[in-house]
């Protein structure tokens, strides 16, 4: 790997948002602490989510003591396929996603089986909070499988893509398409190697791809173009992500989103430490919107006036 | 968005005072500002020695007192005699000896440690009385008042007058009265006399001349005039002025330097033997003496000293994780993990820590992996792998033991549960993301803390953090400005590097 250096200078006039500006300026500033529990309980997100009409996962069950674990089977004995992840988990950590259920036997996306064992010490260490912030004791949602949209077949290997949208202030602002391959074992993490395709805002079509922080053209396992992607349901995933902004009632924040075959976008999680390889799969820096928004001070837009006021205002061919 | 000038100002402040604290401890007390400086000493011994007639006797001595001379250590050694040293007069310190009964050769001593000063002025307190006008002989009369108008006439003040007769006094071409004089009195007395004359405070004092390796030696007699709230050094015999910096005062009484009563052939004789000694060392010695070492961290036992020097090193190694971390962007695994590990290589050193704690670490992982199968709570399993982790470093304790390396007895300095918890993490991280950043987690860490036993190791750093306690201020004041920091981290240039062009 050749040691190559930007210049900051360059970086700075391309407004791009590095790590400490975003932790002291964005996130720092805009998300009140008390108000992290909203973002980081996914338990709570999602009961959040269901007050506020926003479709979410079906929730198949909670388990938050080592004795309820024995009672998963039965819990997910008439579903197809299920996911159990912790509470307060971060970066996709303790994720386990069963998509076939076969009297009473489990198997993961790849094929392989996943024996009750394995399950009950998986929960069990989610229960202990091995995958938690700070390694408080958590607890462990058993969620319904999402039946994933089948457009964007052949983008996406053994997982399913989600969109992430950087919503400022409630303005959605940036928006990427992230796509699980081979090399990040189905999960849609960019740091585990899942490709990240920045969307237009404007339109939701795709633009740049990145894999592992440097540009791709083509998915690495199926070679299909990434940059021809259309993203469907864009309106509503802009609402739904811009509706996020008055539940969470933080600034900085980053929704993902997935889209189900039946039940169309459902939000996954929030975040409130968004990651900035956004920026690279869109090409572009983020700060001039982050910018524009601010220059907006005190306004009074409804979530869809937000929206449009997006769509006209962040789209790729109209420069800040 | 509230104003960041009072967070400014207190990072100045801090800054400030740690920079001003620490100056003031290296210039004040003398604390060096590198480690391993050296100052030179002088040890002077002085013997005394007389005939004992059988009487009960009594020998009272001079003992050096000089501004340009700090004292470190003195002691005096005189068996079978009682032993007094009064230093109620501030201008007549004294050691006096007594024994019932002193039979034939008596020799007393008395060492001292002394380093020099820098104060080469010899100030006076309160203005001195002015002397009796000496009553000059009637043969010497005429030829003393001739001298002293005509020298009178030449100066201005009490230090040209003493320069002028000075200069006079040793002229290469005497006048007949100067010859007059000097037939009858020595330099010295005729100098002091002919000040005294004029009302000018004057009086004789005794300095050692000290030249290394000298044995026999004799105190040198100077006149001190005074002038204008100063002692001035005058070497009427040689017609010299002022003080060398190898002149020790001795004696500035104006008394005699030996009194012995009860005894003959008094003498007195000095030896002296220049050496050189940590100047951290002597300025602790000062300090002692001097009792101000009130507010510093040598008052406390050694061994807590021990610990402090420890413990005062962790703000460097703090202070290095948040410039790798804030400035550069290395990962870690734990945020101040690498300053523990840091802290252990030091007691290891550098190789054989590192040597140890991936052995450490590799036999952890195994065992580890076998009891992921086993199903404990997570409590059980990180206990199960502390206890584990201390079977390990038994074994090669014993092992390096039982091949002589010695090297290897000192892994029993890893800290157990820190050992434990980064087994714990790496193992989950190798389930969960594969070996790849397993040994780029692993390897930042272990690289963050070489880097911070680096800085922590340096002998200079060592001698800062403990002797110069306000460079913990300024630490302080960087760590508060770091936090502030939100221009791109190195790491991120690379990072970014596809953002650099053009924009699109």
């Amino acid at each position: 790997m050749r040691l190559e250096f930007a210049k900051p200078s360059l970086l700075r006039k391309n407004g791009v948002l590095g790590m400490n500006k975003r932790n002291i300026d964005y996130i720092g500033r805009y998300n009140p602490r008390k108000f992290y529990k909203r973002v980081d309980d996914k338990l709570t997100t999602k009961q959040m989510a269901i007050d506020n009409d926003i479709a979410v996962p079906a929730l198949i069950g909670v388990v938050s003591e080592q004795h309820e674990i024995e009672e998963i089977p039965a819990m997910v004995d008439e579903e197809n396929g299920f996911v159990i992840k912790p509470s307060k988990g971060s970066g996709g950590k303790g994720i386990l996603v069963i998509t076939k259920v076969e009297s009473g036997r489990y198997f993961k996306p790849n094929g392989q089986e996943v024996s009750h064992s394995e399950i009950y010490r998986h929960v069990s260490n989610v229960l202990s909070g091995l995958f938690s912030l700070g390694g408080s004791p958590d607890v462990a949602i058993v969620e319904g499988l999402i039946q994933f949209d089948p457009v964007f077949d052949g983008y996406s290997y053994e997982g399913v893509p989600d969109i992430r949208l950087i919503v400022y202030k409630g303005f959605p602002v940036m928006g990427m398409l992230r796509l699980s391959t081979a090399a990040s074992d189905g999960k849609a993490n960019l740091h585990q190697g899942a490709v990240g395709v920045g969307v237009d805002i404007g339109t939701g079509k795709g633009l740049h791809a990145v894999q592992f922080d440097t540009p791709v053209d083509v998915h690495p396992d199926t070679n299909k173009k990434l940059t021809d992607i259309q993203v469907p349901h864009w309106d509503f995933l802009l609402n739904t992500a811009s509706k996020a902004y008055e539940m969470s009632e933080m600034g900085y924040l980053g929704t993902d989103m997935v889209l189900d075959k039946v039940k169309g976008p459902l939000l996954l999680e929030l975040n409130a430490r968004p990651g900035l390889a956004i920026q690279i799969a869109n090409g572009r820096g983020i700060l001039p919107y982050l910018d524009h928004v601010d220059s907006l001070g005190n306004h009074n837009m409804t979530v869809g006036e937000r929206v449009e006021y997006a769509k006209k205002h962040f789209c790729h061919s109209n420069k800040l | 968005m509230h104003s960041k000038k009072p967070f400014y100002i207190l990072v100045v402040l801090l800054f400030i005072s740690g920079i001003a604290a620490s100056i003031f401890r290296g210039i004040e007390h003398d604390v060096p500002f590198l480690p391993g400086k050296q100052v030179q000493s002088w040890a002077v011994d002085a013997k005394v020695s007389f005939q004992g007639t059988g009487e009960p006797a009594e020998v009272s001595f001079a003992l050096p007192h000089d501004p340009a001379f700090e004292v470190l250590v003195e002691n005096a050694s005189s068996p079978g005699y009682g032993l007094t040293i009064s230093k109620d007069d501030p201008l007549d310190h004294r050691v006096l000896w007594s024994v019932r009964a002193a039979n034939g050769l008596q020799n007393l001593y008395y060492k001292v440690t002394i380093i020099p000063t820098g104060i080469t002025k010899i100030k006076s307190l309160e203005e001195p009385i002015k002397p009796q006008p000496y009553i000059w002989p009637a043969t010497e009369k005429d030829a003393a008042k001739q001298i002293l108008d005509q020298v009178w006439g030449m100066s201005a003040t009490n230090l040209t007058f003493a320069q002028q007769l000075n200069k006079t006094l040793n002229a290469s071409e005497r006048s007949q009265n100067v010859e007059l004089l000097l037939s009858s009195n020595t330099p010295m007395t005729l100098f002091l006399n002919m000040l005294h004359s004029k009302g000018i405070p004057a009086q004789e004092v005794s300095g050692l001349v000290l030249e290394d390796q000298r044995r026999r030696q004799q105190l040198t007699n100077y006149i001190e005039v005074y002038n204008d709230g100063e002692w001035i050094l005058f070497n009427p015999a040689e017609g010299s002025q002022g003080r060398s910096d190898n002149v020790l005062l001795w004696d500035r009484s104006g008394k005699s330097t030996l009194d012995v009563t009860g005894g003959v052939n008094s003498r007195v004789n000095f030896s002296m033997l220049q050496d050189t000694r940590s100047a951290l060392a002597t300025s602790l010695d000062v300090m002692q003496n001097k009792g101000t070492l009130d507010f510093s961290l040598y008052q406390l036992p050694l061994e807590e000293q021990s610990l402090f020097k420890g413990i005062l090193l962790i703000p460097i190694g703090v202070l290095m994780v948040v410039f790798l971390r804030v400035i550069v962007g290395l990962k870690t695994s734990g945020t101040f993990m690498p300053v523990l590990i840091a802290l252990s290589f030091i007691q290891t050193t550098l190789v054989t820590g590192l040597v140890g704690f991936i052995l450490i670490v590799a036999c952890g992982l195994m065992i580890r992996s076998y009891l992921s199968q086993l199903n404990l709570l997570l409590i059980s399993r990180i206990s199960a792998v502390i206890i584990v982790v201390i079977g390990i470093i038994g074994l090669f304790t014993l092992l390096s033991y039982k091949f002589g390396l010695s090297e290897g007895l000192t892994i029993t300095f890893f800290p157990m549960i820190i050992l434990a918890w980064t087994i714990e993490r790496m193992s989950i991280l190798w389930e969960e993301e594969g070996p790849k950043e397993v040994f780029l987690q692993g390897g930042g860490s272990l690289l963050v803390a070489t880097l911070a036993y680096l800085a922590m190791s340096a002998t200079w750093v060592q001698h800062w953090v403990f002797n110069f306690l306000g460079i913990h201020l300024v630490i302080l004041a960087v760590v508060l400005l770091m936090g502030q920091y939100t221009g791109y981290r190195l790491l991120e240039l690379r990072r970014f590097k596809p953002l650099a062009g053009e924009s699109s």
